[in-house]
């Protein structure tokens, strides 16, 4: 163990940060893209199931091929990587918060436009931050795939804890497939926990602290 | 109210959905300020469509729907919404908010500076009867009533002088429905708001509004005050909808004096002279007359002991009767004369018209006879036994 530490330390941390830009920069894009289209698609019901399908069908495209399929379109490296990987983190978090959504009390909406607010200020005031439980639990799911699965990146040069991995297969050296994978699930298991506690602080209170 | 202004007025207003059955048609209502309407019917009546298209929450089909003086559709719709108070079954508060929050949430909108929102907020909560320090809280925190009272108050917060509710108190306990009820038309009173009111509840409606609005189908049924609705149904349906029991009871409530008065009331004529008046008042079995001119016009009363006292000096019944008589119209409900007669001690009043022309008189035997026929019910004037009773107090008794 401190032998590995010795050799691979500085490594390791490169690769775990690169493991994290990676997965990051994809959760992000997905969140900027998911939410946003979640919400609009619960004003069209009828075209969400098609694009929910779409998705859904995204989603069962293998991971390795999909990697492998932007390479012909972006080349090698991080970006094609992002890529992919916001591809698989667009499902949880659109179905969720297309969900969450869809599932606010009307009687809140109704009271929301009837009192006067505009469409927009409903959904900022009244129906993402009634939503905001379940989409936060898709963007969780997400997160904790896209890290994992972006061990696979390595595999078109992103980099990342994935080399460690594919470095031990090919060497046939079990320490460094140990050395990546803990890191990986150590940094899941970190991602969701830290997520956990800010979907605790977005989530508006519904009662006062002292009862 | 009947030279109260206007505030909202529907004219031949439909709402046909797409490819689906007409939700309201030919619908001509106009509210006053300061009424307390009720759109009442069953469900899939419209009552609940036309509240909802004063604020544009439901655009109508056809026709037009004025707000003071504008067509609403001439009103941008948000800023309409935030002149009219809401109320919805479930209360409709926003579970994230504190109550303070969901108090001056219209106000919030309208970007009032805080100090006026604090301070409305306060005045509120006292409205609704309600703790200051519940000012904190979060609704889940209240119980049903308290949540709807702040759902009530909530509407007021933007000095809205128009409030729709839309079946408010349908999901609460009798008792607490009772209280809010209350409220309501406390609020209304105070503060002279106008209110519109969807309910299923005829017990509801005719205890708050001042205007019933009854609709059957799409359709209004008829539009009158609780009163006249009562008194006179338009159809089956409104008899249905309002119940046998209730159309009993509102006939005594609006019973006028004309319809239970006895007629030709014992009585004297001013000229007459006394011992003609002690003659009347033995054939008649009486102890006092009421006293009239040649042309039948109330003058006032003479009784026996007035007469015993002035028998030797006086000799005409103009020289020695009072006029300080009390009387009623022809037309005024029973319920107020049998409270003066109950409660003030009369023995009779007498009914005069419009020209003060004595036609009648209400003895305390009249209203027996009322009585009887509420405990009883009129069928039971048939059975000849009962039906002697209170008629034969009505002889023995008149004037008495």
């Amino acid at each position: 163990m401190i032998d590995f530490l010795n050799q691979h330390g500085s490594e390791l941390i490169i690769k775990t940060w690169e493991q994290i830009y990676i997965s990051g920069f994809s959760i992000i894009l997905g969140v900027i893209f998911a939410v946003p289209l979640g919400i609009l698609l619960t004003r069209f019901p009828k075209t969400a199931k098609y694009v929910m399908s779409f998705t859904s069908m995204l989603q069962t495209i293998p991971s390795l091929a999909l990697l492998a399929l932007m390479i012909p379109i972006f080349g090698i490296g991080k970006l094609p990587s992002i890529v992919a990987l916001f591809i698989y983190s667009l499902l949880p978090i659109l179905r969720n918060t297309y969900i969450g959504m869809s599932k606010v009390n009307h009687n809140l909406i109704d009271a929301a436009k009837g009192m006067g607010m505009t469409t927009m200020q409903s959904i900022l005031h009244v129906e993402i931050p009634m939503a905001m439980p379940i989409i936060m639990s898709g963007v969780r799911l997400s997160t904790v795939y896209v890290i994992s699965w972006s061990t696979l990146a390595s595999y078109i040069g992103a980099g990342g804890l994935g080399d460690f991995i594919f470095n031990g297969l090919n060497l046939y050296d079990p320490s460094l497939i140990i050395g990546g994978t803990i890191p990986v699930t150590i940094l899941a298991i970190l991602a969701d926990y830290l997520l956990g506690k800010f979907e605790k602080k977005i989530t508006p209170v519904t009662k006062s602290s002292e009862v | 109210m009947a030279t109260a202004k206007e505030i909202v007025s529907f004219r031949d207003v439909a709402k046909i959905y797409h490819g689906r059955a007409v939700a309201v048609s030919d619908v001509n209502i106009t509210v006053k300020e300061g009424e307390f309407v009720c759109f009442i019917g069953t469900s899939g009546s419209g009552k609940t469509t036309t509240m909802r298209m004063i604020n544009r929450m439901i655009e109508p089909s056809k026709g037009s729907i004025i707000f003071k003086g504008k067509n609403i559709r001439k009103y941008d719709p948000v800023k309409l919404r935030r002149t009219i108070g809401y109320v919805i079954q479930n209360n409709g508060l926003m579970p994230h908010m504190t109550i303070k929050d969901n108090i001056t949430l219209v106000p919030k909108l309208l970007k009032w500076p805080q100090e006026k929102m604090d301070k409305k907020a306060t005045e509120l909560i006292k409205l609704a009867e309600l703790p200051e320090s519940y000012l904190d809280r979060y609704p889940a925190e209240l119980s049903g009533g308290q949540q709807q009272r702040i759902g009530v108050v909530r509407a007021l917060a933007a000095d809205q002088d128009i409030i729709l509710m839309d079946e408010p108190f349908g999901a609460l306990d009798p008792i607490t429905r009772d209280n809010l009820q209350d409220l309501v038309k406390h609020l209304q009173e105070t503060l002279g708001k106008t209110i519109v009111f969807v309910t299923h509840d005829m017990d509801e409606a005719l205890k708050l509004a001042t205007h019933i609005v009854i609709m059957d189908s799409g359709k209004v049924i008829q539009d009158d005050t609780p009163d006249n609705i009562l008194q006179h149904p338009a159809n089956d349906f409104v008899k249905n909808l309002l119940g046998e029991e209730r159309l009993l009871q509102a006939q005594q409530n609006t019973l006028s004096v004309g319809d239970i008065m006895s007629k030709n009331p014992a009585r004297i004529t001013l000229g007459k002279s006394l011992s003609e008046a002690i003659w009347e008042m033995s054939t008649k079995h009486v102890d006092s007359l009421l006293v009239t001119d040649d042309n039948n016009k109330l003058k006032g009363y003479i009784d026996l002991e007035t007469i015993n006292e002035h028998y030797s000096k006086d000799s005409s019944v103009s020289d020695i009767y009072a006029n300080n008589l009390i009387k009623v119209k022809k037309t005024s409900f029973l319920r107020d004369t049998s409270e003066r007669i109950l409660k003030q001690g009369y023995k009779y009043v007498p009914v005069v018209d419009n020209d003060n022309t004595l036609i009648g008189i209400v003895t305390r035997a009249s209203l027996v006879n009322v009585v009887y026929d509420a405990i009883w019910g009129k069928e039971e004037l048939e059975n000849p036994e009962d039906a002697n009773l209170p008629a034969s107090i009505t002889k023995g008794s008149e004037n008495a």
